[in-house]
């Protein structure tokens, strides 16, 4: 699969090398050089600009990518580049990661993948600490509509 | 009519000004605590701190009566997202963008922004119509106005292609300077022919400019 990963933190630069150690062809884009430090031995394209730049896109080659994942740290560069990929460029799979539940529910409803690592990490955290047994993460995903009931 | 307003930067604030003196309701939402404050000095109570990408923000400054939202800070993603919400959890009647990048207008349209304010694309363009339906754009005025020096783009449907300079008839007190060809500056004779995608340089009298420009460019 042709993999694109915008935004090279911890998530972003831990994804590359576990989908490029399976087979996968990954780009990583990120904004600062420096990220790609984290990528230790990763041997993909990385490539610096903006995530939310049509131009830097294409040159990560958006037109061929079977999935975009979007893992930088500001939750409307994420919004905004999973749109630009699913609509513009029409890739098949295209994914958020959003760190405000209320946002993360929103854009689901809109038809944007989104995975909120906040309910995740606080639904798991909190069964763990209540020795419950976890749940499915989609589950968790539903947490901040249930709390606001 | 109770407009909402996120970002306080120079676009905000002078929005937020002019609608309230047109006598709207606003609420001025800036992100930053020191520029939030400086606004509130201003504009009083009209001027919160927030994050206007939050939902609990927008409901607490009573997004669900606004009329209008405006983003207008300095990031489009923000500027996207504000809308988007302000749609998808509020119903918000009307949302506005300004857009930074010019080259995201386009991405705002094809993400269903329906309202995008593009200064960068705005100054572009009142500059473009003005080169293309002139085609004699004022490089510099000397003498207080008096005598201008302009540039003279020649389209391929242009009057004097393949017409010598000696023979065009020129406008008294007008002298052609220069004409550049393919990058080339020429030094002109009479006997110059003019060619397409020429650009001719001349100086001439402020009010003999109409006369050069009928000559080069035809009437309109």
């Amino acid at each position: 699969m042709r993999v694109i990963i915008l935004g090279c933190g911890r998530v972003g630069s831990t994804m590359a090398r576990m989908l490029e150690r399976e087979g996968h062809e990954v780009t990583v884009i990120d904004w600062n050089q420096d990220s790609f430090r984290r990528l230790d031995t990763f041997r993909g394209k990385t490539l610096v600009g903006s995530g939310i730049d049509m131009d830097v896109l294409r040159k990560a080659g958006i037109e061929k990518a079977d999935a975009f994942v979007a893992v930088t740290n500001g939750d409307n560069t994420n919004i905004m580049s999973v749109q630009i990929a699913k609509e513009i460029f029409k890739v098949s799979k295209a994914l958020a990661r959003i760190y405000d539940p209320v946002r993360a529910s929103a854009y689901k409803q809109l038809g944007i993948e989104t995975l909120c690592t906040t309910s995740i990490g606080a639904g798991l955290m909190t069964d763990f600490l209540l020795s419950r047994e976890p749940r499915p993460v989609m589950e968790y995903c539903a947490i901040e509509s249930e709390l606001n009931v | 009519m109770y407009v909402m307003i996120a970002g306080g930067g120079k676009v905000g604030y002078h929005l937020a000004k002019g609608l309230i003196s047109a006598g709207h309701e606003v609420a001025l939402i800036e992100k930053d605590k020191g520029r939030a404050a400086e606004l509130f000095e201003i504009l009083g109570e009209t001027a919160v701190r927030g994050d206007a990408c939050e939902v609990r923000t927008m409901k607490r400054y009573g997004m669900e009566r606004a009329d209008v939202v405006v983003a207008t800070t300095g990031d489009d993603e923000d500027n996207l997202v504000i809308c988007q919400m302000a749609k998808q959890r509020f119903q918000a009647p009307r949302t506005i963008a300004r857009v930074n990048d010019p080259n995201n207008e386009e991405v705002f349209q094809r993400l269903g922004i329906d309202e995008t304010v593009s200064s960068t694309k705005i100054i572009f363009n009142l500059i473009e119509r003005e080169i293309e339906t002139d085609q004699l754009v004022p490089i510099a005025a000397l003498k207080r106005g008096n005598i201008e020096i302009v540039e003279i783009d020649l389209g391929s449907d242009s009057p004097v292609l393949g017409k010598e300079i000696g023979k065009l008839g020129l406008p008294p007190n007008t002298l052609i300077i220069s004409i550049v060809r393919d990058d080339h500056a020429l030094i002109p004779h009479v006997n110059t022919e003019l060619e397409s995608r020429d650009s001719v340089i001349a100086l001439v009298e402020s009010d003999q400019e109409p006369a050069l420009r009928s000559i080069f460019v035809g009437e309109r």
